[in-house]
């Protein structure tokens, strides 16, 4: 084990990808030379060469067409977003090209291609640089959409997403670039689809992904101190989400909290509490509880901001919402 | 190269009619045989496409079939510049493609009808149709949206150093869309392997492209990207062939990409069953005395290069050949089972609901 960053995660299940398999290449906005804008490619240039880590003009569009291509001519690109508020950008080839191609061609190709997008709020960059939109790319059949928070589950999920056959959309939280923890030295992988229990309690549920997941990790260790047992667990994957854990953990604790950082309007705690409704309705002995960003552009004021992005202190408060009947 | 020459002049009515009508120069690399087989693949076209309009008519086919007659020369020219293992890029007009690329119009037909032995299993249909073993990397519904995954294919071919070129095929009104610009640009950039062909029909969708672009001739825009353009007459497959040769030449020896303006215009309506009231169709009745079935079949007669009993039989061979093809998607080819709906949205059976 080593204690490395998100960044060096990021950086090191590229770089041992890409000496694993020559046919995976990175592309997107200064990937190269610089290293990309948070240093997470730094070097990686150096090592594999420009084709392989190729710097692009600003063609969001294109940049994410090129990667549909490479992929459904037989290699693995990951294709980078800056910052995912410009997927708006690449939309048409990520929705209509990347993740249907495969049903539309009647499964003749494969398109394994990852879609690394920097997400979330929290920095003052205001309403286009901190958007969270995971909740678009869940609504696509097609794509898989992976959103871990940990070293650990970023370099593991990070290299599964490389060697799915299908589209991966891999939000990475940017307020966590430094984030440390632990990290295996040898080679190891974490499963798209399994959600990660953070914590064990029986009086409710708390279900988080992201950075959310480390806030309800903090809301849970302040509610054990007033008694309350909150079980957390970290989604890690959105598409596909595993049902099975949640709703393992919901027979227990009867009670669940949702929790993301995106706006609440349309978003993923919306969806996973309709789920759980469809799929666990007899389970639940409170009503089901979201916790989610106010429906608003991301104001500027650091302020204003923080009222914005749910923290700690609005998880608590959905806890006791949801132990409240 | 050496050219053969056909016919001295264009008449004066045709270039009126057409500025860029050139005469039938054949290089001298294309044998009688590949120009036989060219006109077949232009005839199979015509009539896979002729027959897809009664046949939606008729209710045999649903959704969109978007027809590829009058086009014909220039995926029939182009693809006889290919190897077999080259890919291309398509539009929402692919049969013409597939048919030039190798593909089968047994297999196209199925798709049409929604068949389970069709090229796509009976979940693309005509504006998806894909042959990826032939390197047709597939028809696609939204205009323009096929350049970057032409470039994406070409990148592949460059990594690997394995040869391959990529022909993107779009049309005048691809070429208004964003991706277009981003596209060759890119390419251009990193010299990458991929020709550029803009089927310049002249109309898009309902909308003539002079109403929506002041420059008219889509080769000029090369130079704004540091690589050449070409304009040929988009009706005439020896020009077409002889341009995307000189393309394919400069491609695969890393000099990067072309642009290729075939020029025509479009004679029927934009989807199978548009009435085109939107444009007085005497001004488009001129071309189809220009369009290459006529001219082609005059070009092997005036030049007694085969008889017309040949030509009769090769043209017989094109409708029977279409006529086999419905008979086998209509009566052999079967309905896609239930069990299937959920395949292929992910790879290897995974299933995600």
């Amino acid at each position: 084990m080593s204690i490395i960053t998100v960044r060096q995660a990021l950086n090191d299940a590229m770089r041992e990808e890409m000496i694993r398999d020559e046919s995976v290449f990175i592309i997107g906005c200064d990937v190269g030379l610089r290293g990309n804008a948070f240093g997470v490619t730094k070097g990686l240039m150096e090592e594999f060469g420009e084709k392989r880590v190729r710097d692009t003009p600003i063609s969001e569009a294109t940049i994410a067409g090129l990667g549909v291509g490479a992929a459904a001519a037989g290699m693995r690109p990951i294709v980078e977003i800056l910052y995912s508020d410009w997927i708006t950008l690449a939309m048409d080839q990520l929705v209509n090209m990347a993740a249907k191609m495969r049903y539309m061609f009647g499964g003749k190709i494969n398109m394994p291609m990852v879609v690394r997008a920097p997400f979330g709020g929290g920095g003052g960059m205001a309403a286009q640089h901190s958007q969270s939109f995971e909740a678009w790319f869940n609504h696509i059949p097609g794509l898989k959409v992976v959103t871990p928070i940990t070293p650990h589950d970023v370099k593991g999920l990070l290299k599964s997403a490389i060697r799915d056959d299908n589209p991966v959309v891999f939000f990475e939280h940017k307020r966590a670039y430094t984030l440390e923890g632990d990290v295996p030295d040898s080679d190891y992988t974490v499963p798209i689809g399994q959600a990660a229990i953070r914590r064990e309690g029986s009086d409710v549920t708390i279900v988080a992904y992201s950075q959310m997941a480390l806030k309800a990790q903090e809301a849970a260790e302040q509610l054990a101190q007033e008694g309350i047992a909150c079980e957390v667990i970290d989604l890690r994957t959105l598409v596909p989400l595993d049902y099975e854990s949640v709703l393992k953990s919901l027979e227990k604790t009867g009670r669940i909290v949702v929790c993301q950082e995106a706006n609440l309007r349309g978003g993923m705690a919306s969806d996973i509490v309709a789920e759980i409704i469809d799929r666990g309705f007899d389970l639940l002995e409170g009503q089901p509880v979201r916790v989610g960003g106010l429906n608003v552009p991301m104001p500027y004021n650091k302020g204003l901001e923080e009222m914005v992005i749910p923290g700690v202190d609005r998880i608590k408060e959905g806890v006791r919402k949801a132990l409240s009947d | 190269m050496v050219k053969k020459k056909t016919q001295r002049q264009v008449p004066k009515e045709h270039l009126d009619i057409h500025p860029c009508c050139t005469p039938f120069e054949v290089p001298e690399d294309i044998p009688l045989e590949q120009q036989l087989d060219m006109y077949f693949k232009i005839l199979l076209a015509r009539e896979f496409d002729t027959r897809v309009r009664e046949l939606w008519m008729a209710g045999h086919i649903s959704g969109l079939a978007h027809s590829y007659v009058g086009a014909e020369a220039v995926a029939v020219g182009a693809c006889g510049a290919l190897r077999p293992d080259d890919w291309i890029t398509s539009t929402h007009r692919g049969h013409g493609h597939v048919i030039a690329k190798g593909g089968d119009v047994k297999t196209m037909m199925a798709e049409l009808h929604g068949k389970f032995e069709g090229y796509n299993r009976g979940k693309g249909g005509s504006m998806h149709i894909a042959d990826v073993e032939h390197g047709m990397l597939g028809a696609t519904g939204i205009v323009g949206s096929a350049l970057p995954v032409a470039v994406g294919a070409a990148y592949a071919s460059d990594l690997r150093g394995d040869g391959r070129v990529t022909i993107c095929f779009h049309g005048d009104g691809g070429s208004n869309q964003g991706v277009w610009h981003e596209s060759i640009n890119m390419a251009a950039a990193w010299n990458l392997p991929v020709i550029f062909i803009t089927e310049n029909n002249q109309m898009a969708v309902a909308t003539a492209f002079n109403r929506v672009a002041r420059e008219c001739d889509v080769y000029r825009r090369a130079g704004g990207y540091g690589i050449p353009g070409v304009q040929v007459d988009g009706f005439n497959p020896f020009a077409v062939y002889s341009a995307t040769k000189a393309a394919v030449e400069r491609a695969r020896k890393g000099e990067g990409p072309t642009l290729i303006e075939a020029k025509f215009m479009r004679l029927l309506g934009h989807f199978v069953a548009d009435d085109q009231s939107y444009r007085d169709l005497s001004e488009v009745e001129p071309w189809w005395e220009l369009e290459p079935t006529v001219r082609m079949r005059a070009y092997f007669l005036d030049n007694k290069l085969v008889s017309d009993q040949e030509l009769e039989r090769i043209e017989g061979k094109a409708l029977q050949d279409i006529a086999d093809a419905i008979d086998y998607a209509q009566n052999k080819a079967t309905e896609p089972p239930a069990e299937t709906l959920l395949d292929d949205v992910y790879a290897h059976g995974e299933v995600i609901q």
